[in-house]
């Protein structure tokens, strides 16, 4: 590959394709660009070389390092162009120029970020995914969509500003901005960056902008969304914070309280959302396990969820295109009319709930492995009984009550080719890397080989009989749990209905004495006002008299103050220099 | 690089001869303009008198840059410890690469602009005049001799006040301003001589480095001390520094366009060059009574600079005057710097000057701009400029943003780097001054830039009509270099930072 090309970060080819897709009137042009620029992304990274600086910059002392890719930033680069890749064939149906730019741009962001060799190129880029996602909320068009794009910007945004605040912290205390993993949390500057990073990775009680915009994005956007931003968080805790403690328990606690929401929501759509919280749950607590196990687990789990989690988004995308809503009581009984999309959204079911011969399995097997080895007994428990509940809302919810369940009557059309054709592939995907190696190298063994450590990959079995059976068992029961309580009329009902989450407290109640504070100053701005004002006028006047061309300061002929001044000023060094010496 | 590919390319007489010949190039071709019949040909061969210069100005970075120790010592007509030396560091390196690149620039977009405001056959003079005033601010930043640089200060000042009043032909103002700022200018030269008589009756010599030698001895003696309070204030004076800078907002605001933008970008720069030269390299910042004046004296007046006259531009009502005032403003910056006495503090204030002459260059080229198509510099005559001439009013705006300071401009860079040197020296209470200072030049670029691009034009027939080309690209290579020094101030940083080492007196090029 000649020279140049190896420097281009395909971050950057997606950002400047994406720019270029912004204006592009005639659709089929921008179509290739959309589908081309992830798959020469793809042709780029794979003859890059790894653990070196291709690009660097260097400014006011300040070297940034555009563009380094190592072992754990390979294959979160990748799943993101794959991503994109899916994301634009999805999306060929429609005719949006502001979605295809920004959707590519945004994918860009990510990967640049994910390739990013310093703090500062990081936050940079950082920025640059939120900027840019909005934006696939705002298509929606709806008025939800509007408020709720806002309340995100000011989250994303919020997290890039303590972001920088930490960099700056660090930069003062070591004079450093790589990319060195902290070894604990005792700087302010780590705290920081640690809840910047915790803000996009939806931690618990930062979690809400998750649920209260993806389910409200476009068809195409939300898709978009759950590939990247969670991920990228994932990423950055992968890079920084790895093997600490704080970790685990948040993980844990991650992959435990969406369960209940995610079991009694009626929006599909949002049910994934806290499926998200979820799988970002499992990453995030092996990540703070921080065994090469653990952290091998963490970054293959990224890449599985970011394919299934895709496909589900694409799956009840398909449904909310064809039938306008992803409500659990307006629906049921697709498989009818929808047989391909049903197939392919069970594969991103069974997928998600880690069934053996499917992705997840292969994945999450690691992680359990790694946390069940460390002998936290309660965060196994814990990451057991939230594994048995993806499969309650993610495997089973999700298209028991879409496609099966009570018949909504509706009968519509199938999901258009191109919708079908991304959801096949990323079927395929799932499938494939979920698969044993019948043929060396291929199967898991493939992303095995990609992990962070190959090593200690190539000697890990998923395909124990152990595991299978813990696995089949859990799901199993799952399956049975689910049965019953539909049998005995126990599961929660498909309703719609408000879930109070912790979002009530900025939403409701600090929207209460926001309007409370707005009372108040009606009542008393005026009279401060007319203070304010007052002082202000005599403040100006008084500038005025004095700076105005008309002034005190402008008033005698030039030279006659000045001589004076001149003298003025030569007394005065005089008289200090006679001082001093 | 650049300069490297100069060194090996440039004739052995250039390289041994380089910094004599940027000032006598120009000294020479002066009057040879003044006989001269045609004003084109006269601005034609100005032009080339200054890019001579230029080059020759390149040609001395580069040889200062390659030789150890960075100084070029040049005894005129070999005259060794007699006569007159030329001496050369980083610091002269700087300022006469500042000085000869703005006079080139200056000289390319001359013509349209002297055509509209001064008088036909008053041209060749009127250059002429030009050149003598550029040798001289190249010869102050030059020679290593005290009482050479009195001569020639007083051939740039004498040119100087000339031109000021050729600006008689577009506002009579002109020559009261032109009266005025003679008066000041010889009581600042008067003085600056006089205290350089002081130092000779105390060691008897006028060559800087002799004197830097001696004085360190009598740094008790009364006379050095008198001499030292008398060259400070005069250097003060024609540095326009805080109090004593009232000749200038008349000077700027009514003399020719051209002459305006020139003495802006470089003629208070040479005399800042020329103060620092005395407080770091002659007289030695050790000494007490120096370090009080530091302290005492200069900080507050730099401050005192900053923010008076900060105000007063906010209320100007002339872009002009108001862009004159900002000067004031910004020497008070650069004096602050200067004050600090700190490698760090001079090399801010150097980067500052270096950066300022970029920006209020080409804020002022594009006044010239202006005045050739649009009568009147009133706040309400640029009104709606912003749709009648685009591309002047762009690159006025990107001058403008990095006098505020806005980041990825010069503007930005130098106050950061003043900043810094402030904290480091622990005058915290001074940085927020200088944002409290930059807080007033968002107001006044600010009143520009609203009339500019938010009033209907205040002339609706004159729509579209932009300034020449010739002043255009001048204007455009200022602007763009506003942004990239903004982006990538190695270049200028390094300049300012090797010139400072070289004030100081440490080894700049080991």
């Amino acid at each position: 590959m000649p020279a140049f090309l190896t420097a281009l970060n395909p971050g950057w080819l997606l950002i400047a394709a994406g720019l270029l897709a912004l204006f592009v009137q005639v659709r089929i042009v921008r179509q290739v660009i959309t589908i081309a620029a992830p798959i020469l992304g793809i042709l780029l990274l794979s003859g890059t070389q790894h653990g070196v600086d291709l690009l660097t910059y260097e400014t006011l002392g300040i070297t940034m390092s555009f563009y380094r890719v190592d072992s754990l930033s390979f294959l979160f680069g990748l799943a993101f162009l794959i991503a994109a890749l899916l994301n634009a064939i999805y999306a060929l149906h429609t005719d949006n120029r502001i979605q295809d730019g920004m959707a590519l741009a945004y994918g860009g962001a990510a990967v640049s970020a994910v390739f990013s060799g310093d703090l500062l190129t990081l936050f940079v880029f950082w920025e640059l995914t939120a900027v840019t996602s909005v934006f696939l909320i705002l298509q929606a068009g709806t008025r939800a969509a509007y408020f709720a794009s806002m309340r995100y910007l000011g989250v994303q945004i919020l997290s890039g500003v303590l972001l920088l605040a930490g960099i700056a912290y660090v930069w003062n205390a070591t004079g450093s901005l790589s990319l060195t993993a902290f070894t604990s949390l005792d700087q302010p500057g780590a705290q920081i960056i640690f809840i910047a990073f915790g803000i996009k990775a939806a931690f618990p009680f930062l979690h809400n902008w998750l649920q209260d915009s993806y389910p409200k994005a476009s068809v195409v956007g939300a898709v978009v969304l759950s590939a990247f931003t969670t991920k990228l968080a994932v990423y950055a805790f992968a890079r920084m914070f790895p093997g600490q403690d704080e970790l685990i328990w948040i993980g844990a606690i991650m992959t435990v309280f969406p369960v209940f929401f995610a079991v009694i929501e009626n929006d599909l759509r949002r049910v994934l959302a806290y499926s998200t919280n979820n799988q970002v749950g499992f990453m995030i607590c092996a990540i703070g396990v921080g065994t090469p196990l653990a952290l091998n687990g963490a970054v293959a789990h990224a890449f599985a969820d970011i394919l299934f989690k895709g496909l589900l988004f694409m799956s009840m995308g398909a449904v909310l295109y064809r039938t306008g809503t992803t409500k659990a009581n307006e629906l049921g009984g697709l498989y009818r009319s929808m047989p391909w999309t049903t197939l392919f959204c069970l594969v991103g079911a069974v997928s998600i709930s880690a069934m053996p011969l499917f992705s997840a399995f292969v994945t999450k097997s690691m992680i359990l492995s790694a946390v069940a080895s460390t002998g936290l007994i309660v965060v196994w428990l814990m990451l057991m009984f939230a594994s048995a509940g993806v499969l309650e809302h993610s495997g089973i919810k999700i298209p028991y009550f879409a496609f099966f369940g009570h018949d909504s009557g509706k009968r519509v059309k199938e999901a258009p080719f191109n919708m079908l054709l991304a959801m096949g592939m990323a079927s395929f995907l799932c499938i494939a890397i979920g698969l044993p190696a019948f043929l060396p190298g291929f199967g898991y063994e493939w992303l095995y080989s990609l992990l962070p450590y190959p090593i200690e990959a190539a000697s890990y079995q998923p395909f124990t009989l152990g595991h299978i059976l813990a696995q089949l068992q859990l799901l199993a029961l799952a399956v049975f749990a689910f049965i019953l309580l539909q049998r005995l009329g126990l599961y929660p009902p498909e309703k719609p209905g408000v879930i109070l989450d912790t979002d009530w407290v900025y939403r409701k109640a600090g929207y209460g004495v926001v309007r409370w504070i707005d009372t108040v100053w009606a009542k008393l701005g005026p009279a401060l006002t007319a203070i304010f004002r007052g002082v202000s006028e005599r403040t100006y006047d008084r500038l005025v008299d004095t700076f105005s061309p008309r002034g005190v300061l402008s008033r005698n002929p030039v030279s006659r103050g000045m001589t004076v001044w001149t003298a003025v000023i030569l007394s005065v060094v005089l008289l200090v220099s006679y001082l001093t010496s | 690089m650049i300069l490297e590919s100069l060194l090996v390319s440039a004739p052995d007489w250039a390289i041994r001869h380089a910094p004599v010949l940027i000032p006598v190039v120009p000294l020479i071709m002066a009057p040879m303009l003044a006989l001269s019949p045609s004003g084109r040909l006269s601005w034609i061969l100005s032009m080339v008198a200054t890019a001579a210069s230029f080059y020759f100005a390149l040609l001395t970075l580069g040889i200062v840059q390659s030789t150890p120790g960075g100084i070029i010592e040049y005894w005129i007509g070999n005259w060794y410890l007699i006569g007159i030396e030329f001496r050369v560091d980083a610091l002269n390196a700087m300022i006469l690469l500042l000085v000869s690149g703005m006079g080139f620039l200056a000289s390319v977009f001359a013509w349209p602009t002297i055509v509209a405001e001064v008088e036909k056959q008053k041209i060749s003079l009127f250059l002429s005049a030009f050149l003598l005033c550029f040798a001289g601010l190249c010869g102050v930043a030059a020679t290593g001799d005290a009482f050479n640089l009195f001569v020639f200060i007083e051939i740039s000042s004498l040119a100087t006040y000339v031109l000021v009043a050729m600006g008689a032909s577009r506002d009579r103002r002109a020559l009261t301003s032109a009266f005025d700022y003679l008066i000041m200018g010889t009581l600042g030269a008067s003085f600056y001589i006089i205290g350089v008589g002081f130092l000779y009756a105390a060691t008897g010599t006028l060559n800087m480095a002799e004197l830097a030698a001696q004085l360190p001895a009598l740094s008790g003696n009364r006379s050095v001390q008198v001499g030292f309070a008398f060259i400070i204030v005069g250097l003060g004076l024609k540095a326009a520094m805080w109090p004593l800078h009232q000749w200038l907002p008349n000077a700027y605001g009514y003399s020719p366009s051209f002459v305006t933008m020139f003495l802006a970008a470089t003629a208070t720069k040479v005399a800042l060059y020329a103060m620092i030269r005395w407080l770091f390299t002659i007289f030695n910042p050790e000494f007490p009574f120096e370090q009080a004046i530091f302290t005492f004296v200069l900080a507050p007046l730099g401050i005192a600079a900053m923010v008076v006259c900060s105000f007063q531009a906010v209320f100007q009502t002339d872009v002009r005057r108001m862009l004159a005032y900002s000067s004031v403003a910004q020497v008070g910056y650069m004096i602050l710097g200067i004050s600090i006495a700190t490698t760090d503090g001079v090399s801010a204030g150097l980067l500052h000057l270096f950066n300022h002459a970029l920006m209020k260059g080409a804020l002022f080229m594009a006044i010239a701009g202006i005045c050739i198509n649009y009568k009147g510099t009133t706040i309400r005559d640029f009104a709606g400029l912003g749709r009648s001439a685009p591309l002047t009013m762009a690159a006025f705006a990107i001058a403008g943003l990095s006098l505020i300071g806005v980041p990825l401009t010069a503007g930005f860079i130098s106050k950061l780097q003043l900043g810094y040197a402030l904290f480091e020296h622990g005058w915290w209470w001074a940085v927020l001054l200088v944002v409290f200072s930059s807080f007033l030049a968002v107001f006044y670029i600010g009143r520009i830039l609203q009339s500019v691009f938010f009033l209907p034009p205040a002339n609706p027939r004159k729509s579209r009509k932009e300034a020449p080309l010739l002043l255009l690209v001048p204007l455009w290579i200022l602007a763009l270099a506003n942004i990239y020094f903004g982006i990538d101030a190695s270049f200028p940083a390094g300049l300012a930072r090797d010139g400072a080492v070289a004030a100081l007196g440490l080894e700049a090029f080991p």
